[in-house]
């Protein structure tokens, strides 16, 4: 017992040596903040974009939204127990998917336009056909021990997770089980999101930590800290060298993966709510963050200043989205809404 | 659980943050300044193929609501 404790002092002063070592790294190469450099890049000016269409539709909180690949079909998810799919350009409900459970709390749709996925509160994540005839269960993966916060396809035959059970986890569609589990969070995963080559991915938790993940080796490669909160929304910037986050401590911030910290930090004393969800525009210039305050507040990435606002739900916009020709943001509510801007 | 077993876990949980912790030192980092720059010129090279940065031309919103057609 006594050698045990010997050890555990060991390997305790290991950590915070290798903490220290961390730390004094991160400050070596921190010679400037972003908004300083970016005193050189041209003003956007106000962003003032207008309602161009209010999707009505469900019947209670949507929970989350996700843009097919063709930028116009979109699936949102609402605890009326219902995904729809709608085609944004006509404004019409193409597909609804009656759930088993109706405490959704994520949805997302493959690459393809074949197949979309949801969890919440049941643990799972379904996949659905919705090119039958009628939607089809293609598979209920069932293996996280917490709520399902957050799914995202690689493919039709890939699908990723995050969990309240404080993992992700990547699944084998045709098999409908799990290929690689990421433990290494310390609070429940809130988010996740795939980096644009696919090798990686990122995670935001309720330990107030992000994680950088080798997709493919299963380890953790890299942890960054700053928020004083839960991460609920986590984003990569387009070129996959940085990433965004949004916390329950009203902060988003952006971080580099190669400099292995925070770069800036988007804030304002005028607003005291929690960020709920966050999307880029395509040049990584404009950042949309849904706040609990029924706003969608617009940031310049680079000069950390807010150009603007969506302002138009009647409750907590709890999610958002660009779609991957940029040509317009949805915002989805608590107050049964979806709303298409530019 | 015995506490024998008990601190054996928190030995091997212990031995993992260490593990985890030395591979994260490693990594070779770049200069902020260096990280921003590039950000910056990202930003600056794809302005013009960022619809909502530039506006969108009326006839080419997608979701723009088209005037009422009369069938006559």
């Amino acid at each position: 017992m006594a050698a045990d404790k010997a050890e555990m002092d060991v390997l305790k002063k290991e950590c915070d040596g290798l903490r220290t070592q961390i730390e004094a790294a991160r400050k070596g190469v921190n010679d400037g903040n972003m908004s300083s450099a970016a005193g050189s890049a041209t003003d956007v000016g106000r962003v003032q974009l207008k309602l161009r269409k209010s999707l009505k539709g469900h019947l209670a909180k949507i929970y989350s939204m996700h843009w097919a690949s063709d930028s116009r079909s979109m699936v949102s998810a609402s605890q009326d127990g219902k995904l729809l799919v709608w085609d944004t350009h006509t404004g019409n409900k193409l597909v609804a998917v009656p759930l088993k459970s109706a405490w959704v709390m994520s949805v997302a749709f493959a690459p393809s336009g074949n197949l979309v996925a949801s969890g919440g509160l049941d643990n799972m994540c379904t996949v659905y056909n919705i090119k039958a005839a009628s939607p089809k269960t293609l598979r209920e993966l069932d293996a996280h021990t917490g709520y399902l916060s957050c799914c995202r396809f690689l493919s039709d035959t890939e699908i990723m997770t995050a969990s309240g059970d404080t993992t992700c986890c990547l699944w084998d569609l045709e098999t409908g089980k799990q290929k690689i589990i990421f433990t290494n969070h310390i609070g429940d995963c809130m988010s996740l999101a795939l980096s644009p080559d696919e090798n990686t991915f990122i995670s935001g938790a309720c330990d107030s930590l992000a994680k950088l993940w080798d997709l493919r080796e299963g380890t953790c490669k890299q942890t960054f800290s700053g928020h004083t909160s839960d991460i609920n929304a986590i984003q990569f910037f387009p070129n996959g060298n940085a990433f965004v986050t949004g916390s329950d401590d009203c902060s988003c911030k952006m971080y580099d993966l190669r400099s292995d910290q925070e770069v800036i930090t988007y804030q304002d004393a005028s607003l005291n709510a929690g960020v709920t969800s966050l999307t880029l525009s395509n040049s990584g210039r404009l950042i949309f963050a849904g706040y609990d305050d029924f706003n969608c507040h617009i940031w310049d990435s680079l000069k950390g200043e807010k150009v603007g606002v969506l302002s138009g739900h009647d409750n907590r916009v709890s999610c958002t989205g660009v779609p991957a020709d940029g040509m317009g943001v949805c915002t989805g509510s608590w107050d049964s809404f979806l709303k298409l801007w530019n | 659980m015995s506490s024998g077993m008990q601190s054996s876990s928190s030995m091997a949980q212990a031995r993992r943050v260490v593990q985890q912790l030395r591979m994260e030192a490693s990594f070779e980092r770049i200069k902020v300044s260096k990280a921003s720059s590039d950000l910056m010129r990202y930003c600056g090279e794809h302005a013009k193929n960022d619809p909502l940065l530039m506006g969108i031309p009326t006839s080419e919103n997608p979701f723009k609501d088209k005037k009422p057609c009369t069938v006559l």
